[in-house]
């Protein structure tokens, strides 16, 4: 299965998630910032870094790329699409999905192994786990406090659309303890935690991020 | 010439930790006046070499509420100086 | 201000100069004249002040560092020895290694969070300037004490430059240390360490050859960064009585330097590029001076091309600037426009600004005027040499013959178990997550071991599990105690660090940090210490690939510690078996290495206000049989652990709390002793109780000395007929210390 996985400038973690998805048993598919072509791939990542290095707001410029314009009108139509940490960022200011991330609450970028609970195992990323599993993945940001509205806040709790919360105590302020949120049709999940950087045990604290990629493989194939 | 500017800061109802400690920082230093509140924003001087039309402030304000602001956790308000 | 010319320089002899507040010396100044046969123009005055400052020139140590050359020992892995801008070793399957450790100390003491910022954006264009793709970075960190109101200013701004510049260019930091001690108050010591790897075939260097290849600079924009940066703040001590300089501190972009990353590897992967070189200390003046004299030929660069940030800059200015994030170029003709096409597709400014000469000199050009015309060799590599006086101080006698082995030693249990909580939480020993949780260790998904780890451990082939392994040290106190054997013993200490990861180590780079060279005392500690390191390199079979020196870290008459920090770097052919640092299960603790009284200089005595008498012995060929014993026997270590600093207590309550163990031990001998010495060459292992009598048996065979220890389990560290105390207890106290301190 072709995944693709976007670089804009700035970007890190690119080749970590590319990797994730070969070990998935996938096939991992370059997409640059500035074409507009997707070519054919069945999901796309948008991984993590400092994209436009964070100038004006996380993911606010890398929004506005012409590969983003693609993978928008992809993902109305069912795309799947995976964002995690700056592209969950860019994946909020892009209104794919709702609220905002801000600065964390104790004001310091927070590298740390985090255990997260995965509570919505229907999306088209989260489908390899079971409901209520609890991982262990790298957290590593300055500003991953999911913040919304009270509106939107109810509206994600009851239609089961959080797909992870932190366990114990709240790394960075998000709202509720929101890791994770999905779309109401489940194809696109932005995640603040990295799993591609827990895919094997010698790399990771764990493997247990492998099973986000490993779903996307179940679910389309 | 003039000047437009837009002051972009967060919504009461956003936690902002930055505005926060500074807050806690201000009696730590000495300073007496207590605030109940501090709030950290930021502000795009756009400068222009002639008054700016009503047409123009529109197209500014579009600009502010779609690529200056994020309307989700921010709120801006618009002023032209001289 | 009229343009100084050549034409006008030539005309005007007898115009009086600025040299001296340029910082130079009235016989320096003289000696450009008799180079150039007139006076210098404005802009090669200002060319040689900077490039003739002790930062840039080395003119204090060159006459003791040629000695990493005449001892060089043979190493069939060294690729590029000193002279470029970091040495290059070769690991094996084709790849070779970069590293280098820097100093940006000064400027990290005016403004903490730009000064480490850009010390790393700095070294890491180093490390890209060799054809490599910068993998790791370890810092290397020393501050005044922990509770004073200085320290709290600048190591928060420290920690949040380092990680606010590493973790956005996608390097990850692994590695380091932070150190506490009176004397670097006023002279933080922001060192930092970067690696990269590329393949044989890709290493670069920085030469211009070839008439009629151009020179391209690209990257950032100029600006007024940093103006007379380089010989303003590196060459003078901060004195506490004069007004404070104005800063002339650079300011770094990460993104640019990504972005500056990305695009250059894929300029070298194209092969476009026959030399490159960073813009570092001393900016354009360095680069161009360095390409063209270590080419074949001359160099002719219209100044007036380069794309500027600020109009109003003059050409001294441009010349002078220390702006980040820019890279030289020397590209063939044929070969430009994919090199701009490769530069557009990231958006990085380029501009072609002279071109390669077959004459013998360098020369620049402002709007068709010459401005500067010198042999490039006298400008960078022919500076001024000093043989500065040194003596060993007069109160070295004293210092030495006041042992710490006289001080009044805890006994009863109560005393012992209180000495203990003392060290474990004291700011240099207790656990320095608040620091390092604030720096990316994943990014490039290749870190096999990061800090509290004694090295970091990178992969560098995802297929055959090829890795380095690197580690960083020096203990300022033992270095004060005696220059010689405290070099030593930091070298030591870093070997060991990487041996007990069962890695092979390989090659050595350092960073000197030493106080004002005009002190003869200081020229003394900082003669002995670089004697030690060649001494110690060529016993070890060790290649000093190079290094940097920090001088004038002192303010006032007082001086820093002397602190040569030593970087070692280590190949392990196969990173699944790589050592870790902690265990899960039952173990059995043996303890290799002999434990003598040795307390003087070490962590115990520090925290009883005492400095004095001889540190402890070093043995570099007991270190070596350590290491190959560690490499040899690694697929029976499940965790090993060296002992330094607070000895045996703290490097087996290290051990413990990452493991989330307790362990019920005896000691051998006067339990003081066995907890507290800082004897050296010992190393702790944690080993299945099924393999504990080969692994001691194979020890013996060595010649390694081992006891045993006892073994891990329960909750409390029970040390018989000593104490027992728990590990809840020892946590708390091991992790609330620096979190308190640090925390706004």
């Amino acid at each position: 299965m072709r995944v693709g996985v976007v670089t804009f400038p700035g970007t890190l973690d690119d080749h970590d998630a590319a990797r994730a998805v070969r070990f998935a048993g996938g096939e991992a598919i370059s997409l640059w910032h500035g074409d507009s072509d997707l070519q054919g791939v069945a999901g796309v990542i948008l991984p993590g870094g400092f994209s436009y290095g964070d100038y004006l707001r996380c993911g606010a410029i890398a929004r506005f790329s012409p590969i983003m314009s693609a993978i928008i009108r992809a993902a109305v139509k069912g795309l799947p699409v995976l964002g995690i940490c700056n592209g969950f960022q860019v994946l909020c200011e892009s209104h794919l999905l709702p609220g905002a991330l801000t600065r964390n609450s104790e004001l310091h970028f927070l590298c740390r192994d985090q255990e997260i609970e995965i509570v919505n195992n229907e999306s088209d990323w989260t489908s390899d786990f079971s409901n209520g599993q609890r991982i262990i993945i790298p957290l590593k940001n300055g500003e991953g406090s999911f913040q919304c509205d009270d509106r939107t806040l109810n509206e994600l709790e009851s239609n089961n659309r959080v797909i992870a919360r932190y366990v114990g105590i709240n790394p960075n302020g998000s709202r509720n303890s929101i890791a994770g949120i999905t779309n109401a049709k489940g194809n696109v999940v932005g995640v603040m935690p990295h799993p591609e950087h827990a895919i094997d045990s010698l790399t990771g604290p764990t493997a247990d991020g492998l099973a986000f990629f490993t779903s996307l493989m179940k679910t389309r194939v | 010439m003039a000047k437009v500017i837009v002051d972009v800061v967060l919504k009461d109802e956003i936690l902002d930790p930055q505005g926060d400690a500074i807050s806690r920082a201000l009696p730590r230093m000495g300073f007496t006046f207590s605030p109940i509140s501090v709030r950290q924003g930021k502000s795009f001087i756009i400068t222009l070499d002639h008054e700016p039309s009503r047409d123009e402030l529109g197209e500014i304000e579009k600009a502010a509420a779609t690529l200056l602001s994020n309307p989700v956790i921010e709120s801006f308000s618009i002023r032209v100086e001289h | 201000m009229a343009l100084d010319t050549v034409a006008k320089a030539t005309s005007t002899p007898e115009i009086i100069q600025p040299w001296r507040e340029l910082g130079l010396k009235e016989d320096e100044y003289q000696r450009i004249r008799e180079i150039l046969g007139r006076r210098p123009t404005s802009s090669e005055l200002a060319m040689y002040s900077v490039m003739w400052s002790e930062h840039c020139s080395y003119k204090s140590s060159k006459v003791h560092l040629r000695q990493f050359g005449e001892k060089a020992p043979k190493s069939d892995a060294l690729l590029v020895g000193i002279g470029e801008n970091a040495g290059v070793v070769d690991v094996g399957q084709g790849y070779a290694v970069t590293f280098k450790v820097e100093s940006h100390n000064h400027p990290s003491f005016i403004e903490p969070y730009q000064g480490a910022a850009t010390g790393v954006g700095g070294i890491v264009r180093d490390i890209l300037t060799m054809g490599a793709r910068p993998i790791a970075i370890l810092d290397p960190l020393r501050f005044g004490r922990a509770d004073t109101p200085d320290t709290k200013r600048v190591l928060p701004g420290v920690i949040a430059g380092i990680g606010g510049y590493g973790n956005c260019i996608g390097v990850p930091t692994v590695g380091g240390e932070v150190i506490f001690d009176d004397s670097y108050s006023g002279n933080p010591l922001v060192n930092a360490l970067c690696v990269g790897v590329m393949k044989h075939e890709d290493i670069k260097l920085a030469k211009a050859s070839g008439a009629g290849n151009l020179v391209v600079l690209f990257g950032a924009k100029t600006g007024g960064d940093g103006i007379g940066g380089v010989s303003v703040l590196a060459s003078e001590t901060f004195d506490d009585k004069k007004p404070t300089k104005r800063p002339a501190v650079q300011v770094g972009d990460p993104f640019t330097e990504k972005v500056l990353i990305e695009c250059s590897l894929e300029i070298f992967k194209e092969d476009l590029v026959v030399g490159i070189q960073d813009l570092g200390g001393a900016g354009l003046s360095c680069a161009t001076s360095e390409l063209a004299s270590a080419g074949t030929g001359g160099m002719r660069v219209k100044l007036d091309r380069v794309p500027l940030r600020d109009a109003n800059l003059s050409p001294e200015e441009i010349l002078m600037s220390e702006s980040q994030e820019r890279m030289c170029a020397v590209v063939p003709p044929e070969k430009v426009e994919r090199f701009m096409e490769i530069c557009k597709k990231w958006d990085v400014v380029a501009t072609v600004i002279g071109e390669v000469t077959s004459g013998k000199h360098l020369e620049i050009t402002w709007h068709g005027e010459l401005i500067v015309d010198v042999p490039p060799r006298t400008v960078a590599h022919d500076g001024p040499v000093y043989n500065r006086p040194f003596t060993r101080p007069a109160w070295q006698g004293e210092l030495v013959g006041n042992g710490a082995e006289n001080l009044p030693r805890p006994q009863s249990e109560s005393a012992i178990a209180d000495a203990i909580l003392t060290l474990i939480s004291s700011p240099n020993i207790a656990d320095k997550s608040w620091i390092t949780s604030q720096y990316d260790r994943y990014v490039q998904g290749n870190t096999i071991a990061a800090g509290p780890s004694d090295a970091a451990v990178i992969r560098i082939d995802e297929n055959t599990f090829l890795g380095v392994a690197v580690a960083t040290d020096c203990n300022g106190r033992f270095c004060k105690l005696d220059p010689y054997e405290g070099t030593q013993l930091a070298l030591a200490e870093s070997f060991r660090n990487v041996a007990v990861t069962g890695a092979k180590p390989l090659a050595i780079t350092n960073c000197l940090n030493f106080g004002s060279p005009e002190d003869a005392g200081v020229m003394w500690q900082f003669a002995e210490s670089v004697r030690a390191l060649a001494d110690g390199a060529l016993e070890m079979g060790l290649p000093v690939t190079g290094g940097n020196v920090s001088f004038y870290n002192q303010t006032g008459a007082v001086a820093i510690l002397p602190t040569p920090v030593i970087g070692v770097l280590g190949v392990i052919d196969d990173v699944r078996k790589a050592i870790p640092y902690k265990f899960s299960g039952v173990k059995e603790l043996i303890l290799l290495g002999e434990t003598l009284e040795e307390f003087s200089g070490g962590e115990w005595a520090h925290l009883q206000g005492h400095l004095g008498g001889l540190p402890p012995r070093v043995d570099l060929k007991r270190e070596m049989v350590l290491a190959q014993f560690m490499y040899a026997q690694r697929d029976f270590i499940s965790a090993a652990h060296d002992l330094s600093d607070g000895g045996l207590a703290v490097a087996l309550i290290e051990m413990l709390l990452h493991s989330q163990t307790g362990a019920k031990i005896s000691t051998h001998g006067d339990p003081f002793t066995h907890l507290f010495s800082e004897s050296t060459g010992r190393i702790l292992l944690a080993v299945n109780p099924e393999d504990s009598n080969y692994l001691v048996g194979k020890a013996t065979d060595a010649g390694i000395t081992t006891t045993r220890l006892g073994q891990s389990g329960g909750e409390n560290l029970e040390i018989s007929g000593v104490l027992s105390m728990s590990m809840l207890h020892i946590r708390e106290a091991n992790q609330r210390t620096i979190p308190a301190l640090f925390t706004a």
